[in-house]
């Protein structure tokens, strides 16, 4: 880019390279669309101040240690408890049973789309997969309520109980289900993005194409499809609406995932539906949690894009 | 071949199958079940507590209302920070780098963290508007800004330079090659972004309940600073009740939202399609 737009006034000297008149419409513009840029740093700001005022106020009358540790939790009754690790380990249960589902088919279905479909397939699946994201949660709550609890019901085999008709183990597998074309487009890109000299070398000395792919490009993406993890794991502990309509919205410290649980963004959605007055202990609650819900995302996120920026620096 | 690369080669297909069957079930599942109540009820009726009386008008009318406004901030501001970014901004200033940093977490920050700042600063708090249709669509402006930004970016960059150098050396300053040349050549990629972020917006649930949205409402929105209750969380109240009939209910709606969905998915890819640009 030039870095001067008109030289000068024609017949008139001009000093030296680069002097030119100001342009008053176009730093107004200029400064137009940096506010624009800028509002995204605004947007930022605003969440923290949002959650952390509140927050610390939370915190003044509950002990942040208890609130970490407490197994208890029961807010918004009249013998309060705020103990806020059942939000966190139903947040953490639900998450893994998405992870079961996103992880191996969403790299499994990179690995095809990148090395082994014909282009002319890639071009039709790649389109129908994303539709997946596409989907409102709203709806896959739905249909883990409907379709995918009662499935499991019927087909249930393992020792212990069936699943009750709320229950953690279907909201995450859905949940996998939607988090699966994020894992899938970024694993990816992340493939594709290796130089075709590897595969080639690869494919000189004798190797398969299963060698190719898992000892070649797989280890050669790996810090964009560690990235996908990371970015489905914090898709996964921040969905609302899925395991807010299937996973039961009870507070309750177990690992079985066959019974209800709230998780943390299940708890924010309801005690928001229930219109608290602003300023009261419940209210507050909600912005505790959110703050708690908000870290965790944050530097996962965070994880996740420096590992991106890395495997697009590798081969450029 | 050997079995264990064929094995191998089954087991890729499959990990792809299973979205692809997920979706085609969701999809039959939905239309299935809600094929009972799928008639103009629907549309021509408001919420009843009786199931063979309700249906969705006021949803219909305050998605519409949300969406319009969301289209309204959202377009022209995300695509006036992707200008920004890609022409204007230079990246060895910190508070460039900053912006970017910012645009790139706020697109990954789950949607009830945006419910949590429309309450606190939209409904409640500053701006005081309660649970108004304004709150709602500037809350879920905010949550899809980044979306449109980094499809803008996209778009922006891949138009090539020398159209600019062209522009700059037949004497058109900065913002006139910008919007002469540059903006006109990355108009497919920024509407197929804004599409995108558009029925990313029609389908979110979560950070309308945080602001209090209604369920029950029985007219449709008469302007911003009206009441109102969207698509998504009629959906989420008719699932909530018990009675098979609004389950029947909130599949036939569903089927709606789900058709609205993939009409733009549709128009965003023809779009792409239609205009992709060999340089």
């Amino acid at each position: 880019m030039p870095t001067s737009g008109a030289a000068g006034v024609p017949g008139r000297p001009t000093g030296r390279l680069g002097t030119r008149r100001v342009r008053w419409g176009e730093r107004f513009v200029v400064a137009l669309l940096f506010v624009c840029g800028a509002l995204s740093v605004a947007t930022t700001v605003g969440i923290v101040v949002a959650l952390a005022i509140p927050a610390i106020e939370f915190f003044r009358t509950v002990d942040l240690f208890d609130f970490l540790t407490g197994t208890n939790w029961s807010p918004l009754f009249a013998d309060a408890h705020f103990g806020v690790l059942p939000l966190v380990v139903a947040t953490l249960v639900t998450t893994f049973w998405a992870l079961v589902v996103c992880i191996p088919f969403g790299l499994g279905a990179a690995i095809y789309l990148s090395e082994y479909a014909p282009d002319r397939a890639r071009r039709v699946l790649k389109p129908v997969l994303e539709v997946l994201a596409g989907i409102p949660t709203v709806v896959y709550g739905f249909f883990a309520l409907v379709f995918v609890t009662p499935l499991l019901r019927d087909i249930w085999f393992l020792p212990g109980d069936p699943p009750s008709t709320f229950n953690a183990l279907a909201a995450g597998l859905v949940m996998g289900v939607m988090i699966l074309p994020t894992v899938a487009s970024i694993s990816e890109d992340a493939m594709s993005a290796v130089p075709r000299g590897l595969r080639e070398g690869a494919y000189a000395l004798g190797a398969t194409r299963m060698q190719v792919s898992m000892r070649v490009v797989v280890p050669a993406a790996l810090s964009g499809i560690v990235a996908s993890f990371v970015l489905g794991i914090s898709r996964a502990v921040g969905e609302t609406m899925i395991v807010l309509i299937a996973a039961g919205n009870q507070p309750n410290l177990t690992l079985d995932p066959t019974e209800p649980m709230q998780t943390m963004t299940a708890f924010i959605a309801s005690a928001g539906i229930g219109d608290l007055p602003t300023g009261s202990i419940g209210y507050k609650t909600i912005f505790a949690v959110g703050a708690t819900l908000f870290v965790m995302t944050f530097f996962m996120n965070l994880a996740s894009a420096r590992l991106v920026r890395r495997f697009r620096e590798a081969y450029e | 071949m050997r079995w264990r690369e064929r094995a191998f080669a089954a087991l890729l297909f499959v990990s792809l199958a299973i979205g692809i069957v997920s979706l085609a079930t969701l999809l039959v599942t939905m239309i299935v079940r809600g094929a009972p109540r799928l008639d103009l009820r629907l549309i021509e009726n408001f919420p009843s507590s009786t199931p063979s009386l309700a249906g969705a008008q006021s949803a219909i009318f305050g998605t519409i209302w949300i969406i319009s406004i969301v289209a309204l901030t959202v377009v022209p501001v995300g695509i006036g920070a992707a200008i920004y970014l890609e022409e204007y901004a230079d990246r060895s200033r910190w508070w460039n780098r900053l912006i970017e940093l910012n645009i790139q977490n706020l697109a990954a920050v789950p949607s009830i963290v945006y419910g949590i700042l429309g309450l606190a600063f939209f409904a409640r708090g500053p701006l005081g508007l309660g649970p108004t249709v304004l709150a709602a669509a500037l809350t879920l402006s905010l949550l899809v800004l980044p979306i449109v930004t980094i499809a803008g970016r996209e778009a922006i960059r891949a138009v090539p330079d020398s159209i600019r150098q062209a522009s700059l050396a037949l004497g058109a300053t900065k913002w006139q090659t910008v919007r002469r040349q540059v903006l006109p050549a990355a108009v497919p990629g920024i509407a197929t972004g804004s599409i995108l972020a558009l029925s990313r917006a029609i389908g979110e649930a979560a950070p309308l309940t945080m602001l209090g949205a209604l369920t029950f409402v029985q007219f449709n929105p008469d302007g911003p600073l009206s009441a109102f209750t969207a698509l998504p969380i009629q959906i989420f109240a008719w699932i909530s009740r018990p009675q098979e009939e609004f389950r029947t209910l909130a599949a036939a709606a569903i089927v709606v939202l789900l058709a609205l969905l993939l009409l733009m998915n549709a128009a965003a890819i023809w779009i792409r399609d239609r205009s992709r640009q060999r340089w």
